[in-house]
């Protein structure tokens, strides 16, 4: 089959527009507004955000983006630690996005522009290629949900050079879904899974969710017929007060998912509670190295030099436009960037506050990038 | 820690793959598959691994799955039958 | 979404990059101080050249342009290459399409191979025959070895044109026309990054196309109302400013932005939109309705304008912003601030 004709069936207009009409009406079968799902992936929002969706969406509605943004939901702490190990003179390689990601006071890029040596990489296989390359240590500031854990996980049980560690601030998506369906004043009522990481997981892992929480999800790729049909489904469900989990995605997603990539996550990491970026503790939220890598674990390797570095950060006081940014709420889905009065004007890509503005899969960096969120529905459509 | 992208693999050797991204050449990662991969075969990539080895025969399923989605939400809906009508020209035109 | 923005206390890459960052930095930091031109197009403009006006009805349009691309050679051309074209499609975006000369500035690193210098110079001169123009005087420098990367190029282009075309004079109901396929060069030009490992068959659009839009004026005469090249910043950066100038809003047909399916894809791998990415080969031509057509035929007539298709409308609403039709919704173009960062998948 053709490549391109492969990818045109998942972008076919005529199939969009019909999906849309099918949203619209199974929206109406409702019949009250607003309805709000929400959705937690990056990758989501920014599919939405370019193929500009919203604007045909019914006005009844609401699709949310959730903590689904690795970057943005790396807790101060986890950034204060990378920055403390480049402080004290470690050479620290990370990815772009998480470069200028600000922690108590300072970002990696802050580090670098006083001398410390932090390299951007395109991936973990990038850090181990570069380590080789190096006498000195290398850490890598492992973020990402557990799909790029996966990666992590996998270049740890190929060989990996000596003198490469991993400072992990994977996470696990699948418990931040429960704690946000237990928020107080959640009118969450029903969740578009993200794709890629249930290719992984398989879509077996929401049907404790569904059945403790008693709100649909269905499982949604990324292409724009993909992500319409999920939502289609999802608000059918709704509709029907139908509580289960769906799978919209079955090229790529089965019930088990991949258990090779399974196993090799949960040989070299395992699930520990923290804090999530403005998502306070997240139980078995986080993934850290089993103690059986502990040669790999920058944590315990560079113990004494995280804890140095960590003493310089606390002598600058926080910024003061800290204290107004919405990250937080904005990452929980109960405030959209527009409710943040620093949106675009003080905060911007090129100057930002918070996470959101510097990760690109960050909401207000994907909402900077396309042009907000304006009501473009009213606009005339061009006659062909 | 971005969207996963799905190419064709032109050739294996071991535990690396190159595929191609509509024109665009890359090499990805085969140690996390659980599919054996062979010239040929469609697979997901997300950040310089492969994580699912697509079937070509899924991609009917996935089309069938919308169709079956539409024709739930469009049994009244005249609109849909319209559009439908143009969806079956759009495919018969590409396919034939 | 375009915010004022106000140039920080040191100048950084982004300020180079054509985005609204260096847009600000020329308003604020560069043009005060210098006033308008009588009766032309002078710096306030920011126009892709100045036109003076000679007394008889007719311009001199000058521009100058300089050129420190990294690598210095690329797949389709080299900074030779871009340095002439460059400033003759400037010259030809504000309607003066028969260049009079070009001067030519070179600054080399100590430790410049000669061999290199000579490639560079023959495609200067290859370029310089395809546009119709000559370089008629230069000046070189030396620096020290580390102080400068290879080799930078400044080109100055002058030409008398009876007619002017600003980048300003668009009007509701306007149709956008852009030359070719958009995204080429800048993507070929990231896709040599070595980091990437990236095998791409990208190949940059570096040409002259001032014959090219001598046809279309021929063919559109006033009724061709503004031009723009597409080079940093993209198609997104010239329309924004397109629609700022004028007045209007640009209502962008997504699907018919025509974009070669090598770019579309090493855009997709990179998580770059080839509609954010230089050109250095097109044209963004704004004309009035009754003479889209004819003009869009005289482009396709030309060997570089095989691609051409109208892009876009103009309208009253929401001025200064382009809206994208993307063939599942809408959305507003964004605009790159500064620096493309590809994100690799």
């Amino acid at each position: 089959m053709d490549s391109a004709l492969v990818q045109l069936k998942f972008r076919d207009p005529a199939r969009a527009a019909a999906l849309e009409h099918a949203l619209v009406a199974q929206a109406k079968r409702i019949g009250r507004a607003p309805v709000s799902i929400m959705h937690v992936c990056g990758s989501h929002e920014q599919a939405i955000a370019k193929f500009g969706l919203r604007a045909a969406f019914p006005d009844e509605l609401d699709v949310v983006m959730g903590p689904g943004c690795p970057v943005c939901v790396t807790d101060v702490p986890e950034v204060d630690e990378a920055v403390a190990l480049a402080l004290a003179g470690v050479r620290v390689a990370t990815y772009g996005d998480m470069l200028r990601v600000p922690g108590t006071s300072r970002s990696l890029a802050d580090a670098r522009a006083a001398g410390a040596k932090v390299d951007v990489v395109y991936g973990v296989a990038q850090a181990a290629e570069l380590a080789r390359t190096l006498a000195e240590p290398l850490v890598f500031f492992a973020s990402g949900f557990e799909t790029t854990a996966v990666a992590t996980a996998a270049v740890l049980l190929a060989d990996p050079p000596p003198n490469l560690s991993i400072l992990s601030a994977h996470k696990y998506i699948p418990p931040v879904m429960e704690i946000v369906a237990e928020m107080p004043g959640s009118k969450i009522e029903g969740f578009l899974a993200a794709g890629h990481a249930a290719t992984i997981t398989g879509w077996g892992v929401f049907e404790r969710f569904v059945a403790r929480h008693r709100v649909p999800v269905v499982v949604a790729g990324f292409e724009p017929l993909d992500i319409l049909a999920g939502l289609v489904r999802l608000v059918e469900l709704i509709a029907d007060g139908d509580v289960r989990v769906e799978n919209a995605y079955p090229r790529c997603v089965s019930r088990d998912g991949n258990r090779e990539a399974q196993a090799r996550l949960w040989r070299v990491f395992e699930p520990q509670g923290g804090r999530w970026r403005g998502i306070a503790h997240v139980p078995n939220g986080n993934l850290r190295l089993r103690d059986e890598l502990a040669a790999f674990d920058a944590r315990r390797r560079f113990a004494d030099e995280i804890a140095r570095g960590l003493a310089q950060l606390w002598d600058h006081a926080p910024p003061a436009l800290v204290a107004q940014c919405q990250c937080g709420d904005i990452m929980a889905g109960i405030a959209s960037p527009h409710d943040c009065a620093l949106f675009g004007r003080e905060c911007t890509p090129d100057a930002p506050v918070g996470a959101c503005m510097v990760s690109t899969e960050g909401t207000c960096r994907i909402w900077h990038q396309y042009g907000g969120h304006p009501d473009l529905r009213q606009l005339r459509r061009r006659a062909s | 820690m971005c969207l996963g992208v799905p190419g064709r693999v032109l050739a294996v050797a071991g535990d690396v793959a190159q595929v191609d991204f509509w024109g665009v050449t890359k090499q990805v990662r085969l140690d996390v598959i659980d599919a054996p991969v062979a010239p040929g075969d469609y697979v997901l990539n997300h950040v310089g691994f492969a994580i699912r080895r697509i079937p070509a025969e899924e991609i009917g399923e996935t089309l069938a799955l919308y169709d079956e989605l539409l024709r739930r939400a469009g049994a009244d809906d005249l609109m849909a039958a319209d559009v439908r009508g143009e969806l079956d020209a759009t495919d018969r035109r590409r396919d034939g | 979404m375009r915010n004022a923005r106000f140039v920080e206390d040191t100048i950084t890459l982004k300020y180079g990059a054509g985005g609204s960052a260096m847009r600000a930095l020329i308003e604020q930091v560069f043009a005060p101080g210098f006033g308008a031109v009588e009766g032309g197009i002078g710096l306030p403009e920011m126009d892709d050249g100045a036109a003076l006006p000679l007394g008889d009805g007719r311009f001199l349009v000058i521009t100058t342009d300089s050129h420190v691309v990294s690598p210095p050679f690329f797949p389709g051309g080299d900074i030779g290459r871009l340095a002439v074209c460059g400033t003759v499609n400037d010259l030809a975006m504000m309607g003066a399409t028969e260049p009079l000369a070009l001067t030519c500035a070179a600054i080399l690193e100590d430790g410049l191979p000669r061999a290199d210098l000579e490639r560079i110079w023959a495609s200067i001169r290859r370029a310089c025959e395809e546009a119709g123009t000559t370089i008629v005087t230069g000046d070189t420098k030396v620096m020290r070895h580390g102080e400068l990367d290879r080799i930078a190029i400044a080109t100055t282009g002058v030409a008398i044109a009876p007619r002017i075309v600003s980048d300003r004079g668009l009007r509701p109901g306007d149709r956008v026309i852009v030359t070719g396929t958009v995204g080429d060069h800048g993507l070929a030009i990231l896709a040599t990054r070595g980091e990437l490992a990236l095998q791409t068959q990208l190949v940059s659009d570096v040409a002259p196309i001032n014959g090219l839009v001598r046809a279309a004026l021929a063919a559109g005469r006033d009724r061709v109302v503004a031009m723009k090249d597409p080079t940093r910043g993209g198609l997104a950066s010239a329309l924004h400013e397109m629609a700022d100038k004028s007045g209007v809003g640009i209502v962008l047909d997504e699907r018919a932005v025509p974009v070669r399916d090598e770019v579309r894809a090493a855009g997709e791998l990179l998580g770059i939109d080839p509609l954010l990415v230089a050109n250095e080969g097109k044209a963004v031509i704004g004309v009035r309705p009754d003479a889209a057509d004819a003009v869009l035929a005289a482009l396709r007539a030309h060997p570089l304008g095989g691609s051409a298709a109208i892009v876009g409308e103009c309208i009253a609403e929401r001025a200064g912003s382009v809206i994208v039709e993307t063939g599942f919704g809408r959305r507003l173009l964004g605009e790159a601030e500064g620096e493309l960062q590809p994100r690799i998948c």
